[in-house]
């Protein structure tokens, strides 16, 4: 900001950002050192500051719990539903972005409110159906429902990159007789590269993250890690050292995409409502 | 060029030769089924008498299911604790996102850092950020913050037995924190500095010009972050889970909660069902309000 400000002003804003930096972070970093502490250590009063970093938490963790494993599923399970959610997504989003008519904003709208659609409410009968399919603890099922409650998201993110993109492109493509497979592969997608990648990162993160379906509909074959640390809530949750450090493997990975998408990300998550 | 965005209108119109049914078709019939086959089920379930643990228990129940519901008071106290969960929130969310977005718009050493690291517990699992506030800050004898009261002379707080719904409320208000921070901190970017100067000229001191040029640049953005936030607070449930499981009591049994209590504990799919239909007429209420901003927004 252009505006003048005396020295004690920018001193005392320097404080304050960094204070509630700090504050904000505080549990993920206090987390983070109990990972390396031992178990006593972790749980000691007074807190200790000063340890013997230790490594074997992460150990101990992939000794009683197949790390791999869940790791494995939680990659597979969000980078399933996430592709086949950009898969259905595009050719959607291109039509509303392309050709909208009367019908084309209510019909995003009820897209959104699907969305809206609490899970809880249908819990019963998708556990139903997933017995009935075999699908429950199975990555396949998780992959759909995945899928199914990112689509509305996915959809309207990528409609509001597609919305930017200049309609003459796309004409002078159709106009040389370039069909609309042709127009979304060879310059649709490579034009809003970017924002696929955002949405692609969001819809990710959102995987990764959801615990509500995952802690229902999976025990421990296609279990995410989700499920892994709900598992260290038991009362062997007082294993605090070997809990942290299983934390610090769920979260280290998205954490550090978060960080690295943070821009591109919030266009993404406002639909482009706010630049 | 010229003749291009002259041609264009037209072409547009011509531009109907692409047929956009197909197009849309896949999501369309996705989302259709996604909606719909649940929902009639569960409509259909809350109908019946049906208990997966009682087999013999059978048949047509009517409105028995809503009727048994609505006499006993938990469902009213889940859904007050569901509103007064995402309402709390709601508030402390948008008080600091405003704040942050204003603080972490100026200029200081090492800003990016920092940012980062106040938008940190957005990209955190519901499920450890429960579980690291419960073990290792909130423990009432070897948590962090019983340490530190102990410290002050304070005795130390039990928080999911005494504060069990303010406990929840900082839990989920910690992880959303970041994300009205990010979306109002954007928005705080597009802000026209010269209006600000000005007014600054004129002898505008700081409430003032957040109240009458920061505050209504953000309301936009806001309403972004309100409704994106309802459709996922409503679904809160990994924190209740993992800290209180909805106790003590029914103290911190959300709606969510208390259809799950319901359908995979007590395995009554009827009495759930018609719990699911009550949590969805809610959604509905929200939803109803909420795309209309949407709608609002769009017409930009």
């Amino acid at each position: 900001m252009a505006l003048k400000q005396s020295r004690t002003t920018r001193v005392a804003i320097a404080l304050l950002g960094w204070g509630s930096a700090f504050v904000m972070f505080f549990p993920i970093l206090w987390m983070t050192i109990a990972a390396f502490k031992s178990e006593i250590d972790a749980i000691a009063t007074p807190p200790k500051l000063f340890f013997t970093p230790t490594l074997e938490n992460f150990a101990a963790v992939n000794q009683r719990a197949n790390y791999p494993l869940f790791a494995m599923n939680s990659v597979i399970e969000a980078l399933g539903a996430t592709v086949l959610a950009i898969l259905i997504a595009v050719p959607a989003a291109y039509a509303a972005a392309f050709f909208p008519n009367k019908r084309t904003k209510d019909l995003l709208l009820w897209m959104l409110s699907t969305k809206m659609l609490p899970a809880v409410g249908v819990l019963v009968p998708m556990y139903l159906i997933f017995r009935d399919l075999s699908l429950l603890d199975t990555r396949l099922g998780l992959i759909i429902l995945f899928t199914l409650s990112n689509l509305p998201i996915v959809v309207w993110m990528l409609y509001s990159f597609f919305k930017d993109v200049p309609h003459e492109i796309l004409e002078a493509a159709r106009m040389d007789g370039a069909k609309v497979g042709d127009q979304i592969r060879y310059l649709l997608l490579p034009l809003t590269l970017p924002g696929i990648a955002s949405t692609a990162l969001l819809s990710v993160i959102l995987c990764w993250n959801e615990a509500f379906w995952s802690l229902n509909l999976t025990t421990s074959k296609a279990a995410p890690l989700t499920q892994l640390i709900a598992s260290f809530s038991s009362p062997e949750g007082l294993f605090w050292a070997k809990l942290s450090a299983a934390s610090l493997l769920a979260i280290a990975p998205i954490l550090v995409f978060g960080w690295l998408t943070q821009r591109q990300l919030v266009r993404g998550l406002t639909f482009g409502a706010v630049k | 060029m010229t003749n291009a965005t002259i041609a264009t209108p037209r072409r547009a119109r011509g531009g109907r030769a692409v047929r956009t049914g197909p197009l849309l078709a896949p999501a369309v019939t996705l989302l259709l089924l996604w909606m719909i086959v649940p929902l009639a089920m569960t409509l259909w379930f809350s109908l019946q008498r049906y208990n997966l643990l009682n087999p013999m228990v059978t048949g047509f129940a009517g409105l028995r299911n809503y009727e048994l519901l609505f006499t006993t008071s938990a469902i009213w106290i889940s859904i007050w604790n569901t509103l007064v969960l995402v309402g709390s929130v709601l508030i402390v969310t948008i008080v600091f996102g405003v704040f942050f977005a204003v603080l972490f718009d100026q200029p200081f050493f090492g800003r990016d850092v920092a940012r980062l690291l106040v938008i940190a517990p957005f990209f955190v699992m519901p499920t450890v950020s429960a579980l690291i506030w419960k073990n290792l800050l909130m423990h009432p004898v070897n948590g962090l913050f019983a340490w530190i009261a102990k410290s002050l002379g304070f005795p130390a707080v039990d928080w999911f037995t005494n504060l069990p719904m303010t406990s929840i409320v900082i839990i989920v208000a910690w992880q959303w924190i970041p994300f009205a921070t990010l979306i109002l901190l954007t928005a705080m970017q597009s802000l026209d500095r010269e209006q600000m100067e000005a007014a600054r000229m004129d002898g505008a001191k700081g409430p003032a010009m957040l109240w009458h040029i920061v505050l209504p640049h953000l309301m936009r953005p806001i309403s972004v972050v309100v409704m994106i936030e309802c459709i996922f607070l409503l679904a809160v449930f990994a924190e209740i889970q993992v800290t209180t499981s909805g106790g003590p009591g029914t103290q911190t049994s959300t709606l969510t909660y208390f259809i799950y209590i319901k359908a995979l504990l007590r395995w009554d799919v009827g009495g759930a069902s018609a719990a699911g239909v009550v949590a969805i007429v809610l959604a509905n209420i929200v939803a109803a309000f909420l795309i209309r901003t949407v709608a609002r927004n769009l017409d930009k």
